[in-house]
């Protein structure tokens, strides 16, 4: 009897490999050559996101049809050990010579030791943590002025709520998130000053429940306009669309997920930055450590206006967006209230956007309802 | 014949999953043979896929026994994560406050403060079975959702470097405090200790009355406790000692890689531990191959997905592929004429 079996299992290995070698033989598919110049991109998460890692992508996929550009992606790489030997693995294994690690977490010590110990290799982080006389000159960051979209956000927000009260859902009360929630305020109170945002923090950057039940939440309070800094916004503008509210989008166009409550959203636009640094390889030229912009540069994009945005609401965003092109328009300009009625930006004061001021921004404006 | 059977059945098992992942690969369209070349390629054909295949394994042999050991008394812990998050902050913390000692003792203190916070998160979860009869399965997992919590807030708040901004960590370690990398390879001593921990644990699991006890635990704790046992106290000391093990993991990960405690050290290799110590059999000794050759999975995964564009998930299917025929082969142990002794002389049919 168990004779029998371990033949039969025998017999059935045999055979499943047989299968496997034929189905191989007809399904064959060739690997690519890797190329003359390789360019190597890694996502902390799925590629397909919504979100950010999406806006990385998109991006990625569009420097593939570069002439002679070959692209290697790689994608939910944790920010540990892991990430090192998978920029490793693009150097030693397909030759890259450019990498676009792309989470916040790869740069610090990730992105510096392997800048360390591959010299002649380009290493262009997204996130702008990139310092003069401290890193590696063969290491950059990339970001873009994504408030600028946020606040054409707040402006179309304002314009469609009824009930005054706007949602924010955030993952993290760190500067660069507390930015994006104050310009959105900012804008929409631009609109109608006694427009509130209310702001849920969340915690961490992937939370698709603890979002769900953020975005249910504000519903029910009566918020008809939300938004997000998450990494993937998918739950929440689904959310959104299934409890008839409006929605403003994050990090990709996510305007399928809610054909009929999608406002607009604030994109990233990283094909700007990405062909800058591809072409620069090409030549030869030296790779441009800090590399920002805004509007004006084409770090950054609104999505396209959804059919129920007005007239009105239209007409406002495009002038101020018009503005932020020319360079005319300053979003932190004193007097700035903070919500606890003190004044964070004195009468007279303007940040620009390369102020470092707003890289420490540890408040929340006037009309955010909400602790940091 | 008996280790001879020990070594064919997971081996086949392995094999076995190999071809179905070949099917699976085929149904997508890419030829299975280039998908083993490249997953070979990745993982083992060179000193720099081995070094990139240990470094992935060596976090994972600390947080396997954190499921190991416990099982060994019947308990079913899956909660090494919470151990290795809270230990990892045990050690910035630790490493921080002795900046200005010598690296040794600093290190040291680390690594004992990173193993006692990392044993009393898991015998908590061996005190509540205990005591109260919580299932521990449950209670370590639940355990793990309230460490990161924790970790969480005391990083993000009254533990933060005001340095930090975008990214909440804890202050950073002085560079001559990190602990370097394994006789100049790129793998770090996480591994080292791994394979410390898992002799001695076999050691102690297998040559001592000790080790003997706790298993007469895990077997029938009605009998053990007849038999005049301190089943409770062995609990414990098994949970105390898996956590002791992710603990260390935490702080290997602070003080070799990361350099400060901040959200990166969630990574889920607590979880990653749990497939492996199930492979291995709850063998301390068995987690090391096993460990290495997931780390091998996940090397070679990023290959499959680089030069076939394949999803990650691909690896993933492997992965659960080699989970299952590898489990589901343990029905075979005993059953393989092969394998037996052959006590009669009758012809086999």
């Amino acid at each position: 009897m168990s004779d029998g079996m371990g033949r039969m299992d025998r017999r059935q290995v045999l055979k499943t490999l047989g299968a496997a070698g034929v189905m191989g033989a007809l399904g064959a598919r060739g690997a690519w050559a890797i190329g003359k110049f390789v360019v190597g991109v890694i996502y902390v998460g799925p590629r397909d996101d919504y979100g950010y890692n999406q806006a990385q992508a998109q991006a990625a996929a569009a420097i593939k049809k570069m002439p002679g550009v070959t692209v290697v992606e790689q994608e939910k790489v944790p920010e540990t050990t892991d990430v090192q030997k998978t920029m490793g693995s693009m150097i030693e294994q397909d030759g890259a010579t450019l990498l676009f690690p792309t989470s916040f977490g790869y740069f610090d010590p990730h992105i510096l030791k392997m800048a360390e110990k591959y010299p002649n290799v380009r290493f262009a982080h997204c996130g702008g943590l990139w310092t003069e006389g401290k890193h590696p000159k063969n290491a950059g960051s990339y970001f873009g002025y994504i408030d600028e979209c946020q606040y054409l956000n707040g402006v179309v927000a304002g314009h469609a709520s009824k009930s005054k009260k706007l949602g924010f859902i955030a993952a993290k009360p760190i500067p660069q998130v507390l930015r994006n929630i104050n310009a959105f305020t900012l804008g929409a109170r631009s609109v109608d000053a006694k427009i509130t945002t209310t702001l849920i923090v969340t915690g961490d950057w992937s939370l698709p429940v603890k979002e769900a039940e953020a975005a249910n939440s504000l519903i029910d309070q009566g918020v008809d306009v939300v938004t997000c800094h998450v990494d993937s916004p998918k739950v929440i503008v689904e959310t959104a669309e299934r409890r008839g509210i409006y929605v403003c989008g994050y990090h990709a166009d996510q305007s399928t997920l809610a054909p009929k409550g999608y406002l607009t959203g604030a994109e990233w636009n990283w094909l700007t930055p990405y062909t800058m640094h591809v072409k620069d390889a090409q030549a030869g030229k030296p790779l441009v450590n800090f590399l920002r912009g805004g509007l004006k540069e084409g770090f950054v994009k609104p999505s396209p206006y959804g059919k129920a945005v007005s007239e009105a609401a239209r007409k406002k965003a495009d002038a101020v967006k018009a503005q932020m092109v020319s360079g005319d328009f300053i979003i932190f300009k004193g007097p700035v209230k903070d919500s606890t009625g003190k004044t964070v930006i004195d009468q007279g004061v303007s940040h620009k956007q390369t102020d470092v001021v707003l890289e420490q921004m540890s408040y929340l404006v006037e009309g955010v309802i909400g602790k940091v | 014949m008996k280790a001879a059977e020990s070594l064919a059945i997971p081996v086949g098992a392995l094999l076995a999953a190999m071809a179905l992942f070949g099917l699976f690969v085929a149904a997508l369209g890419v030829s299975p043979f280039e998908a083993y070349a490249l997953i070979y390629r990745g993982a083992f054909a060179s000193a720099f896929s081995w070094q990139n295949t240990l470094a992935r394994a060596a976090p994972l042999v600390l947080t396997a026994l954190c499921v190991a050991v416990p099982a060994q008394a019947g308990l079913m812990v899956i909660g090494g994560e919470g151990a290795l998050v809270l230990g990892g902050l045990a050690a910035a913390v630790v490493g921080h406050a002795l900046a200005s000692s010598s690296p040794l003792a600093a290190q040291l203190a680390m690594a004992v403060a990173a193993m006692l916070v990392g044993a009393a998160w898991i015998a908590l979860a061996g005190l509540l079975r205990h005591w109260r009869g919580v299932n521990e399965t449950i209670s370590s997992l639940l355990l793990t959702y309230i460490a990161i919590a924790v970790f969480n807030h005391l990083v993000e708040g009254p533990l933060k470097d005001p340095a930090s901004l975008n990214k909440p960590s804890t202050t950073p370690l002085p560079e001559r405090l990190m602990i370097g990398k394994l006789f100049g390879w790129d793998v770090h001593w996480g591994l080292g200790f791994g394979v410390v921990a898992c002799a001695l644990l076999y050691v102690l699991m297998s040559r001592t009355t000790w080790g003997f006890a706790l298993r007469v635990v895990g077997g029938n704790p009605r009998a053990a406790r007849l038999a005049g046992l301190p089943v409770g106290a062995l609990v414990l000391l098994a949970c105390a000692i898996g956590g002791a093990a992710a603990g260390l993991a935490g702080m290997v990960e602070v003080a070799a890689v990361h350099g400060s405690a901040n959200a990166s050290l969630i990574a889920g290799y607590g979880y990653g531990g749990i497939l492996i110590a199930f492979i291995a059999r709850h063998n301390p000794l068995a987690i090391l191959p096993v460990s290495v050759l997931v780390g091998g999975l996940a090397a070679s995964g990023g290959m499959l997905q680089r030069r076939l564009d394949l999803p990650d998930a691909t690896v993933l299917v492997l992965q659960g592929l080699a989970f299952v025929t590898i489990l589901g082969s343990e029905a075979l142990y005993g059953r393989l004429s092969v394998f037996q002794p052959r006590a009669q002389t009758e012809p086999v049919a």
